[in-house]
């Protein structure tokens, strides 16, 4: 099973390397040239040595040209290898930039389903973080362990062409390296783990009690907070330490294997060369070597993990890539055009969890230029009705109609034209506040925007701003206050004037008083316009044409203010508590 | 940075130690070129066996040795580098607990955490790798080449040469490329802000049709971003061909200089060896410098951050009067006296000249519209703030002369954010009170309209609230909210804007119950709803930061205009 899930991360994998074929043939190409002038050198430099065998007797012309050799090699290794670090540079960044290009693009069209039920910040890592992993790990390592592996291969047979019996010795001491890097690492991994842990569980408490500070002041909860602070804080310390410690054991206890190596090819190769059959260049040669090929066999068993890890993380992202994306328009979908705004739900059902029922069968029938005003207790399903229209969700069954057509017969883009919503979570893109309040009509002019903010009530305080409607705002929008981000919201509809409107608690954080003349350029703007307000502040809604009264999902009543008054329902109820 | 050092005062032993055994071990490994060059001058010269596997012995223990060492040291750096993170997270942590609200605004909330979590981290690595490394590669680099100068002076002089020449061109490509990355991690953050933009506007997006209009934009930032990063590659994958280049160069040079001494007979064969064998310590000890290098900036930028966190003094000094345990439970008269305030680095007064009587057990009800000041008057009845002019005073002192603690402990303040923390109800609530009984814990529940949530979760005081409270709705957090308030039986008791979550019935029967607190509290009641406050005592109304009315709410609608066009917003709609 998790085979056949790595086999499919790798299989796209090669789907996204493919398109740079060429750059991995080169890479290759330029590797291979790079090991092998590598390891060449050494040899060349032991015949080097070779040439000078003590005074009087220095070969100088045969050193001279062989010196020149070298520095031919040197330099085009030099080169291979600028050239193979290019390449891979050009894989990396652009297979990362195709994966996070496709899963923005995936991201523009996921069902809002998918995204309302994950993390923002989940999908964010997935996209950004996991992406960089994988590039510098997948990719990365791949070379790594190419290039190693050939060194590893190189190195033996360079040795082998040089002296059989010390490969031999070479080859039985190095795996020891290999196991005890291993063995380290296995140890350890447990002890990053609990690290980890207490690493998460310290930024947990963290994130709560600074987030929350002035609660933690106001009931002077302080000392108990740094107490179980320092709980956390002295258990991480312990496992912090065995976690560095222990890990940091693997660079000494390799280079010890090393240091074996080199002296167990010092002595035999000294013993060979007793008996002429080894050169001292010969040997120099071999200690180099000595040197070199333990370091590749430290790498991979880096580079496996390395790419584990890197696998995963490229599991993830492509576990996004793949993800269903909503049902795409009909292919005969039509555009509205010159809508009359009659909405009707008929026979809706819909929930977000198949077993948990929410709406089930509504029926609504709003005419033309009609106020429909949606109250009732949180999560009763007021928002669902919004979420529904703007066809952010399908309906389970049933269906809605704007001017008698169903709405899943008509392109979301001529659907979501004719459609202006204001929501109670104001979103602000980064950019100034002229680009947020044309956001709907780019092609609009200042004079246009100015317009819209006087009438939604934000350029009074947009012309505060320091730089008036060229002031940069941000997401976070730390510069505005909750109620101002809601005025600009407001701006941006005012700006679009569309037939149909939605406010779903779009003056919550706005003083009545203000709120009150935002109501009457709404008044204005909604006059033969259909609307859809959702509020929990009574007086907002009273003059709406058809009130609807939500409860568990169900409209449990539905009239003008007059008739719910009379009826003395839920409504009523509602309606003289704030008298009381 | 160097405020620091005092957390790692406690490991100043581990911190020499480390660094010695470190030096220890280099020396052995500067000793290992020297005893080949003796096998091969001496052992296969003469052609003696015995030579040869004494110096082999001589090889093997001095790798034990510098294995001995090399772990020691390692211990040592890293228990100085955990213990120090640990110190410093303790200070740090109890240092942002003592920072008033002044600074902890100025700060902010994200800040502090990342200085807590990810910079002491970066920290503790750092100090361990300068532990580890700083001594050894310089101590390495120096050292082979002063070995050079004892085989052979004139082979020594291309070292001399060599070193300069490697520092310079790796240090550049690092000087070059580093402001690069960081520009390189400025188009990632802005990859990164489109993304996480792109998932909390998605309804606006959509709404606004601007999918099309976001990939594009999405895609040119990372086009940028791309062609940013084979910017930076290209330079940097030159510091390993350029390394490679240069060194085997001066090998070269070596080994012709080399062959030239050998000639003349000041130099052996196993000493040219020896000098090739330095010359490659030298280039892998470069390469693991310049990497500690950029390590250790890093890590001494993150400490300069931490550092100014801790420089951060409060604004606040404690007073020291101490109300004796429990001396009176009933309510307590509030006072301001022309009270003004001003945020720091505020240009005007958030409020100014508020001058009111609370009386002991009376309601204040303090209205206005959005920005008004509403929330900074409340604020400042528990000190979060201090005033600017005037002073407040709780029982005929001023809070500036209450040891903060025992203040608070008279107030119950419900903030505008319902916060609630992870644990337990009963935990949640025991925080107002930790003495409280589970009779108390009830009896304040029932009070705030929270006892019917508790009953509906089925382990009733012991149902485990997530962290935020994400598992409650709004109306359920900010009603545990006033339980936590509640059951501290406060003398004050202050809702700023506690209930907007709630509907208008609950809202009532919330009020009703506040009145009928055995311990009459005095309480303050902040809201944007008239009829929130319509029954209070005495009702203050705020407009842009001026007291414009205060008294009854019949009072009000007569003589208060503000008042009287809020009241009609409500009533109208």
């Amino acid at each position: 099973m998790k085979k056949q899930k790595n086999n499919d991360t790798v299989k796209t994998v090669f789907k996204y390397i493919k398109s740079y074929r060429i750059s991995i043939a080169l890479s290759l190409l330029f590797a291979v040239m790079t090991v092998v002038l590598t390891l060449y050198l050494p040899i060349l430099t032991g015949d080097a040595v070779d040439f000078m065998i003590e005074k009087g007797h220095v070969d100088f012309k045969s050193l001279a040209a062989l010196i020149g050799k070298m520095v031919i090699i040197i330099c085009i290794t030099g080169i291979a290898q600028w050239i193979m670090n290019i390449c891979n540079n050009k894989i990396t960044y652009n297979v990362v930039r195709d994966i996070r290009q496709d899963a923005f693009k995936k991201l523009e069209i996921l069902p809002l389903k998918y995204l309302d039920a994950h993390a923002p910040g989940d999908i964010v890592s997935r996209i950004i973080a996991d992406a960089d992993q994988f590039a510098d790990g997948l990719l990365m390592g791949f070379t790594q362990a190419f290039t190693g592996v050939l060194t590893i291969a190189g190195t033996l047979l360079f040795m082998l062409s040089i002296n059989i019996w010390i490969t031999i010795v070479v080859v039985i001491v190095t795996p020891l390296s290999f196991f005890v890097a291993g063995f380290i690492s296995k140890r350890t991994y447990k002890m990053f783990q609990l690290q980890s842990a207490a690493r998460g569980e310290q930024t947990s408490l963290v994130d709560e009690m600074v987030g929350n500070q002035k609660v933690v002041q106001a009931y002077s909860h302080e000392d108990e907070a740094l107490e179980k602070f320092s709980e956390i804080n002295n258990r991480l310390k312990k496992y912090s330490l065995n976690a560095t410690f222990y890990s940091s054991i693997t660079n000494p206890a390799t280079r010890f294997v090393n240091n074996l190596v080199y002296a167990g090819v010092g002595v035999t190769g000294a013993l060979f060369a007793i008996n002429g059959y080894l050169t001292v260049g010969g040997l120099s040669c071999f200690l180099s070597y000595a040197n070199q090929y333990t370091k590749p066999f430290n790498e991979i068993s880096g580079v496996i993990t390395e790419l584990q890890n890197a696998l995963a993380c490229a599991a993830r992202v492509f576990e996004f890539i793949n993800e269903e994306p909503q049902i795409p328009d009909a292919s005969d979908a039509k555009s509205l055009e010159n809508v009359r705004g009659e909405v009707e739900f008929d026979n809706v059902h819909f929930s977000y969890v198949p077993d948990k029922k929410l709406i089930t069968d509504f029926n609504l029938h709003v005419k033309q230029g009609q106020r429909v005003a949606i109250v009732g207790p949180t999560g009763c399903g007021k928002t669902t009705v919004i979420n529904l229209i703007m066809r952010f969700y399908d309906v389970g069954s049933g269906s809605i109609k704007i001017d008698g057509i169903d709405i899943r017969q008509i392109t979301r883009k001529s659907l979501r034209n004719n459609i202006g919503m204001v929501l109670q979570e104001t979103w602000i893109k980064d950019g100034t506040i002229f680009d947020n309040i044309v956001i709907g009509k780019p092609d609009a002019t200042m004079e246009e925007a100015i317009t819209a903010a006087k009438a939604s009530h934000a350029h009074s305080f947009i012309k505060r701003l320091p730089n008036g409607y060229d002031t940069v705002v941000k997401e976070d929008g730390s510069n505005l206050s909750q109620g101002q981000k809601q005025l600009l919201c407001i701006a941006r509809v005012m700006l679009l004037r569309p037939p149909v409107l939605i406010l779903d608690e779009a003056t919550s954080s706005i003083d009545t008083r203000t709120e009150i003349k935002i109501q009457n350029a709404f008044a204005k703007l909604m006059d033969g316009r259909t609307s859809f307000i959702v509020a929990h502040r009574l007086s907002t809604i009273q003059n709406a044409d058809i009130i609807l009264v939500m409860k568990d999902g169900n409209i449990i009543e539905q009239g003008n203010h007059q008739n719910l008054l009379k009826q003395g329902g839920f409504y009523a109820n509602l309606y003289n508590s704030q008298f009381t | 940075m160097k405020k620091l050092l005092v957390y790692i005062k406690e490991y100043t032993k581990e911190c020499m130690l480390g660094p010695s055994f470190k030096l220890l071990e280099a020396c052995f490994d500067l000793i290992v070129p020297l005893v080949m060059a003796a096998i091969i001058d001496n052992g296969i010269a003469i052609g003696d066996k015995r030579y040869i596997f004494k110096y082999g012995g001589i090889l093997v223990l001095l790798a034990i040795i510098g294995l001995i060492c090399s772990i020691t040291a390692q211990y040592f750096a890293a228990k100085a580098a955990t213990g120090f993170a640990a110190n410093l997270r303790v200070a740090l942590f109890k240092h942002i607990e003592a920072l008033s609200f002044t600074e902890m605004d100025e700060i902010g909330t994200s800040t502090m955490i990342t200085r807590m979590t990810s910079d002491i981290n970066q920290l503790q690595s750092g100090v361990n790798m300068a532990l580890r490394l700083f001594l050894r590669s310089p101590f390495i680099v120096f050292g082979a080449a002063i070995m050079a100068f004892t085989i052979d002076l004139k082979s020594a002089l291309v070292f001399v040469v060599v070193i300069p020449l490697l520092a310079a061109v790796i240090f550049g490509i690092m000087l070059i490329s580093m402001p690069l990355y960081k520009k390189v991690q400025s188009a990632l953050d802005n990859v990164l802000s489109m993304t996480r933009q792109n998932l909390t506007g998605v309804r606006v997006i959509r709404a606004f049709n601007k999918e099309q209009a976001e990939l594009q934009s999405f895609s040119d930032s990372n086009e940028k971003l791309t062609n940013m990063q084979l910017f930076v590659g290209k330079i940097s994958a030159l510091t390993n061909p350029v390394t490679y280049v240069m060194i085997n160069i001066a090998l070269v040079i070596l080994l012709w200089v080399g062959g030239i001494q050998v000639n003349i007979g000041s130099l052996t064969q196993g000493e040219v060896v020896a000098l090739v064998n330095y010359m490659s310590q030298i280039l892998v000890e470069l390469i693991k410098l310049a990497n500690t290098i950029v390590l250790s900036t890093k890590a001494v930028a993150c400490g300069g951050r931490v550092q100014s966190i801790l420089e951060i003094e409060s604004s606040m000094r404690n007073g020291d009067y101490k109300d004796k345990e429990k001396e009176r439970i009933s309510g307590t008269e509030v006072i301001f006296k022309h009270v003004g305030m001003a945020y720091k680095g505020a240009g005007a007064n958030s409020i100014s000249d508020i001058d009111f009587i609370a009386k002991a057990g009376s309601v204040t009800g303090v209205i206005g519209g959005t920005g008004s000041g509403k929330s900074t008057l409340v604020n400042l009845i528990p000190r979060f703030y201090d005033v600017s002019e005037g002073s407040v005073f709780i029982d005929g002192r001023d809070v500036k002369s209450y040891e903060l603690y025992s203040l608070r402990n008279k107030i119950g303040i419900v903030l505008q954010k319902a916060v609630l923390f992870r644990g337990t109800i009963r935990e949640n609530i025991l925080w107002g009170n930790p003495e409280a009984s589970d009779q108390d814990v009830i009896e304040a529940l029932k009070a705030a309209q929270a006892w019917e949530i508790v009953i509906s979760k089925d382990k009733g005081l012991d149902y485990v609230i997530e962290q935020g409270g994400r598992n409650l709705s709004g109306g359920q957090k900010q009603r545990f909210t006033i339980a936590r308030a509640l059951v501290r039986k406060p003398s004050v008791l202050i809702l700023d804007d506690s209930a907007s979550a709630l509907d208008f019935a609950t809202d009532a029967k919330l009020r009703k119950s506040l009145q009928e607190l055995s311990y009459k509290p005095t309480i303050f009641i902040v809201s944007q709803r008239t009829s929130s406050i319509q029954h209070a005592d005495n009702i203050l109304v705020l407009d842009d930061g001026e007291l414009v009315g205060q008294g009854t709410h019949e009072e009000l609608v007569k003589n208060c205009e503000v008042y009287r066009e809020i009241y009609q917003s409500q009533m109208e709609g």
